[in-house]
């Protein structure tokens, strides 16, 4: 089956975004498609790569930068909600003006129109949130 | 918009369910946001109103005492992005003490019919949002 995941809440806040990984992980190694992973409303700050657990506990950032590796796996950020809590890309620093970006590795900000493209072509869309 | 390349005319019935007071969260604004870029796409979009996501269409909101962005004109753009189906249920009107007439009176223009102002909102009951809910293709729930 060809999922799409839309993430709303961001890390260790919420259990949203740990089951959505768990979601992720299991229905790509049961054999499923999961064609993106569209990070929406808070859920943007799962894609900061300055996020600095303690050693003890999980990196939510990293663990989706890696499935994002072993597997191709788009994962996106939306850009107006990323803009408004800071989660920067080297285009969207220079567009805006900024010093700085921290948009985490396999990651990448494109527009609201990805969400709705992923509804369309995915046979569940599958939400994560509150 | 050359998103809408990649949908190869597939029309589905999108349902964007709001159960979230207007303000006090971002929720309601970000899921408005969507659901008008959504109407971009030529797919069959409906919006739901449930819980205290009713408030979100009260009529005469101000926020200027807390100091966060009034976004409720934007309700307005609905009927302009061709958004036919705003569906709001009644038992959560009545539980909270809202009558039809404290919603925005939200209209779109008809095509068919001389571009004639009509009413965009139907006040539905909780068991004809749940079959509203069963037949959505993609649902969004903010």
């Amino acid at each position: 089956m060809k999922f799409a995941v839309l993430v709303n809440e961001g890390p260790y806040t919420h259990q949203a975004s740990d089951t959505a990984y768990h979601f992720v992980h299991a229905a790509l190694g049961q054999g499923h498609e999961v064609t993106r992973v569209f990070f929406y409303h808070d859920g943007v700050n799962n894609g900061t790569r300055l996020t600095t657990p303690p050693q003890d506990d999980r990196n939510v950032v990293e663990r989706w930068s890696e499935l994002a590796g072993e597997h191709d796996l788009d994962l996106v950020v939306c850009v107006a909600a990323a803009q408004r809590r800071g989660i920067v890309d080297a285009d969207e620093q220079k567009r805006n003006g900024k010093d700085g970006n921290n948009l985490a590795e396999g990651f990448r900000i494109s527009g609201l129109g990805q969400l709705i493209e992923a509804g369309i072509q995915a046979d569940r869309l599958v939400s994560f949130g509150d | 918009m050359t998103e809408q390349q990649n949908t190869g005319g597939t029309v589905k019935k999108f349902l964007y369910i709001n159960r979230r007071a207007p303000h006090g969260s971002n929720y309601a604004q970000e899921g408005l946001e969507v659901a008008l870029i959504g109407a971009a796409f030529e797919q069959d979009v409906a919006m739901a109103y449930i819980d205290d996501g009713v408030f979100q269409l009260k009529r005469d909101q101000d926020t200027s005492a807390i100091g966060s962005k009034n976004f409720s004109a934007t309700f307005r753009a609905l009927g302009d992005y061709d958004v036919r189906k705003v569906y709001v249920e009644r038992e959560s009107l009545e539980s909270r003490g809202i009558g039809e007439e404290d919603l925005m009176p939200l209209v779109y223009e008809d095509e068919d019919d001389d571009w004639e102002e009509k009413p965009l909102v139907s006040v539905v009951s909780a068991a004809e949002m749940r079959d509203i809910i069963d037949q959505a293709d993609v649902i969004l729930n903010f």
